[in-house]
């Protein structure tokens, strides 16, 4: 059993995730954003340790693997992606980008 | 060692805040590895040791290193010196410093207490997870690997720059989509 209780934990990852989805929300700099939605991958991985560390299952550490993969596989991308705006239109606010016309 | 629970909750939500509400990309930066790493003494504190070294190790050493790495890369230029210089200015790192400061005595603490300082009780362990990992859950590994071939694969393709193309009926027109 936790001295802690698992509720508390869970308040608190439930602060971590608000946290980057106001980010997400209300900054414009593709940075920002992709940061943000790394505080979100955390919360939720976070969520996933507290469950398994209060029913003493290792499950839990495996989701907050795979978490992790993913979460390096999208940094990558996302950067990649960001590199290519701002060689494109010299700028990093999203909403310039989204005046791309495809052609 | 209760108390080194919530200790790390706070500093993990006010470097949070302080990642959003930032203006310099440089001090978001640090204030976010901050928040990392509390989360990883939260992560020990619970008993999960080895996803507390994988949290400093992957997200704060790797992931972060990326993110650095891009933001230096897009700032190159004639200000880059004076932004550089603005950017060891106390005020950008003093705030994370004094949090890690925090934190490292917390871990310090823990470490040289007598008692365990699980709040699980039992913690679980390396094995445990290798176990779960490798037996339960090998479908999902081999779904990893395929994920990050394919970031790796796309990131390689995006980062790529486009050569350039001498022969006449090759040539593709200007202005090509992003």
């Amino acid at each position: 059993m936790m001295n802690v209780p698992m509720e508390h934990a869970l308040i608190v990852a439930t602060l971590l995730f608000v946290v980057g989805l106001a980010g997400a929300l209300m900054r414009k700099n593709l940075i920002y954003i992709l940061l943000s939605v790394e505080i979100m991958l955390n919360a939720a991985g976070f969520a996933f340790v507290v469950a398994g560390a209060h029913w003493m299952q290792a499950d839990g550490q495996v989701m907050f693997i795979f978490i992790l993969t993913m979460a390096a596989a999208e940094v990558a991308v996302g950067l990649a992606l960001i590199l290519r705006i701002y060689h494109k239109l010299q700028t990093m606010n999203a909403d310039e980008v989204s005046k791309i016309k495809p052609n | 060692m209760t108390v080194t629970f919530y200790i790390s909750s706070v500093i993990a939500v006010l470097s949070s805040l302080m990642v959003i509400s930032r203006k310099n990309a440089f001090s978001a930066l640090l204030y976010m590895i901050i928040s990392l790493l509390s989360v990883a003494v939260i992560f020990f504190v619970l008993g999960a040791v080895f996803v507390a070294a994988l949290e400093v190790i992957i997200y704060a050493g790797a992931i972060m290193v990326l993110f650095v790495f891009v933001t230096m890369m897009l700032n190159l230029g004639e200000e880059a010196v004076e932004l550089e210089k603005s950017w060891m200015q106390p005020r950008v790192w003093i705030g994370p410093s004094i949090l890690a400061l925090i934190l490292g005595v917390e871990v310090m603490l823990l470490i040289a207490s007598s008692e365990t300082g699980f709040l699980s009780g039992s913690e679980i362990g390396p094995k445990e997870v290798g176990i779960a990992l490798y037996g339960k859950y090998i479908i999902g590994v081999e779904l990893a690997a395929l994920l990050v071939t394919a970031g790796i694969l796309g990131a390689y393709h995006l980062g790529k720059r486009k050569d350039i193309v001498q022969h006449r009926y090759l040539q593709e027109e200007k202005g090509d989509a992003l």
